[in-house]
């Protein structure tokens, strides 16, 4: 696999980025001996492609909070931020509030409390956002536009989400506070618990792709239109997906972690300046990460809608952004109707309903595959195979 | 040395490192900790050995699900160390004589001749197409079908054992009935009378 992780510029096409590149990795080599020249350049093109997802990813964080205030403001009746703007540009205002919003938080101090694990403390937010930017290493944003095409990508994806717990879990042990730690304790077993029917869902799509590797995927469900998405044949556990991943990263209606108005602010409320900004910069690229995926797994990644003259022409990695916004208005949608979940009801929709669908369809799943083709053939509506 | 070996080092270091500091840090949780940081190096130098299958699952199931559950328990633990320390001096020889034992036993498996570099050697490197999921699956299904479900079996009864030991109905529990909730009609709780009107006198 790790040998199987390559950079593609397959993208870059025309000879003369090749070439620019083959001499790049010639000047590496000559000074710094053959083995180790080649080792760096492959470092230093690693780093860039790295800052090339990592740096427009970060805007994009800023901007759906934005998109966030906006939207649930004009969804309840509001105007929301109008004030902010770039160099005084009146059609701007309100742009410039995530920037500020920024700076602020950047210039604020960030208090630790007494009696708290200053390391640990501060390790925290660290730990929360650093598995939410490494699962972007596998995500391919179009045929060959990928940091590192594995063959386990799948696998890689859930072990790295599977980790963002432990910022959490830390920062509320670490605060030396009661609400942060009842938060803490409330995001570990919510989070455990949503992971498995996440996990199941995600086999029933392996099982349709026969492969781990996310571009194989996308691939399994070419085939003409929108009709070869998954989506289709799976759409029960498309529905589980989505809203495990709404439970996943904390948000509404499953955001008992913060619960405002029972534990203040849940696992952050000790948490200000940078620190918090960390924690929020987790939560919402972990957002944009769940839409990715299920616009990877379920609606087809870059592939059109359908593969006809005006919409094929687009290129592909505008329409994997289409649904990654596509789906990122749902999750703001769900916390501008949805009243929260109480806690039990989260414990009983996890293991009492998702775990049994998508078990059952999980054999369903297999017991259709295992059919010979004549019978399966004669099946009416046979979306599956 | 290579770029490999020197990944190697390094990640052993981290290893052995971070599994002492787990049977010598004071504060349970930080031991705790410590020991995901060991799985973690662990995974990292079964990347190198290019098992990513194994390496993937490690992290997944035992820092993703089970160290998590562990550090769950940890945090909420009040343990009182020095009582823990009790005993230390009167158990050391009998724990040393164990460790002992354990380490000859590891030393005859792992440097006699079943582990010699002559026996096993280093890994040839697969080419990129090469799955390790997908050879792990076909020889689980087949060759080592039975003993595959047996473990499953075994993980099955655990698991029943488990919710059945702790499994209560309590009688004097109060929660709503959602499905009561749903189906009430006005009649059953909305009692209309007629009331003459009263005039203030």
């Amino acid at each position: 696999m790790l040998c199987s992780a390559k950079l593609s510029w397959k993208n870059c096409d025309g000879d003369g980025w090749s070439v620019l590149m083959e001499n790049i990795q010639q000047y590496f080599v000559e000074i710094f001996g053959t083995e180790w020249g080649s080792m760096l350049f492959s470092l230093a093109t690693n780093m860039t492609f790295i800052f090339a997802i990592v740096i427009p990813l970060l805007l994009g964080v800023a901007y759906l909070t934005f998109a966030e205030r906006k939207i649930i403001a004009y969804m309840q009746i509001r105007v929301g931020p109008n004030r902010v703007t770039f160099f005084g540009i009146p059609w701007l205002r309100g742009w410039g509030q995530p920037i500020a919003d920024a700076v602020k938080a950047i210039m604020k101090e960030i208090v630790i409390p007494t009696g708290a694990n200053k390391l640990l403390f501060l390790l925290a937010p660290v730990l929360t956002i650093m598995p939410a930017l490494a699962a972007w290493a596998v995500i391919p944003f179009s045929p060959e536009l990928v940091l590192a095409d594995i063959n386990a990508g799948l696998l890689y994806i859930l072990a790295m989400t599977s980790m963002g717990i432990y910022g959490i879990i830390i920062a509320g042990w670490a605060s030396n506070s009661k609400y942060a730690f009842l938060g803490a304790m409330r995001s570990a077993a919510q989070v455990v618990s949503y992971e498995l029917a996440m996990g199941f869902a995600l086999v029933c799509v392996l099982m349709m792709s026969q492969s781990l590797n996310l571009g194989d995927i996308v691939n399994g469900q070419q085939g003409g239109s929108f009709l070869n998405w998954y989506l289709i044949p799976l759409f029960p556990m498309f529905l589980v997906y989505l809203i495990s991943g709404v439970a996943e990263t904390n948000r509404a209606p499953f955001d008992v972690a913060e619960g405002e108005s029972e534990i203040v602010a849940g696992f952050h409320v000790d948490y200000s300046g940078m620190a918090f900004t960390v924690f929020f910069l987790a939560e919402y690229s972990n957002m944009i990460l769940v839409a990715t995926l299920t616009s990877i797994m379920f609606l087809g990644g870059w592939l059109p809608p359908v593969d006809m003259a005006p919409f094929n022409l687009i290129p592909g990695i505008v329409w994997l952004l289409f649904k990654i916004a596509f789906i990122l208005f749902f999750f703001l949608w769900f916390r501008a109707t949805f009243p929260r979940y109480r806690y039990d009801q989260i414990m009983r929709l996890g293991w009492k309903i998702f775990i049994p669908i998508t078990l059952v369809w999980i054999v369903l799943l297999g017991s259709i595959m295992q059919l010979p083709e004549s019978i399966r053939n004669t099946f009416p509506l046979n979306v599956w195979f | 040395m290579s770029f490999q070996d020197i990944l190697f080092y390094i990640f052993s270091a981290i290893l052995v490192a971070s599994a002492l500091g787990v049977i010598t840090v004071r504060n349970p949780v930080n031991s705790a900790l410590l020991l995901v940081l060991a799985f973690v190096t662990c995974a990292g130098l079964w990347l190198l050995l290019e098992a990513e299958f194994l390496a993937i699952a490690l992290v997944l199931v035992y820092v993703g699900a089970v160290m998590v559950l562990f550090l769950f328990v940890v945090m909420m633990l009040d343990i009182n160390l020095d009582r823990l320390r009790e005993g230390f001096w009167k158990w050391f020889p009998f724990g040393a004589a164990v460790a002992l034992i354990m380490v000859a036993e590891m030393s005859m498996v792992l440097m006699g001749k079943y582990f010699g570099l002559e026996e096993m050697p280093a890994p040839k490197s697969q080419d990129t197409d090469y799955s390790n999921t997908r050879e792990l699956g076909r020889l689980i299904y087949t060759e080592y079908v039975y003993a595959f479900e047996l473990a499953a079996v075994l993980l099955l009864v655990a698991m029943v054992a488990a919710i059945a030991l702790t499994l209560r109905h309590r009688e004097d529990k109060k929660s709503p009935n959602p499905s009561k909730q749903v189906k009430v009609r006005k009649e059953d709780r909305l009692r209309i009378i007629a009331m003459s009107a009263e005039k203030k006198e």
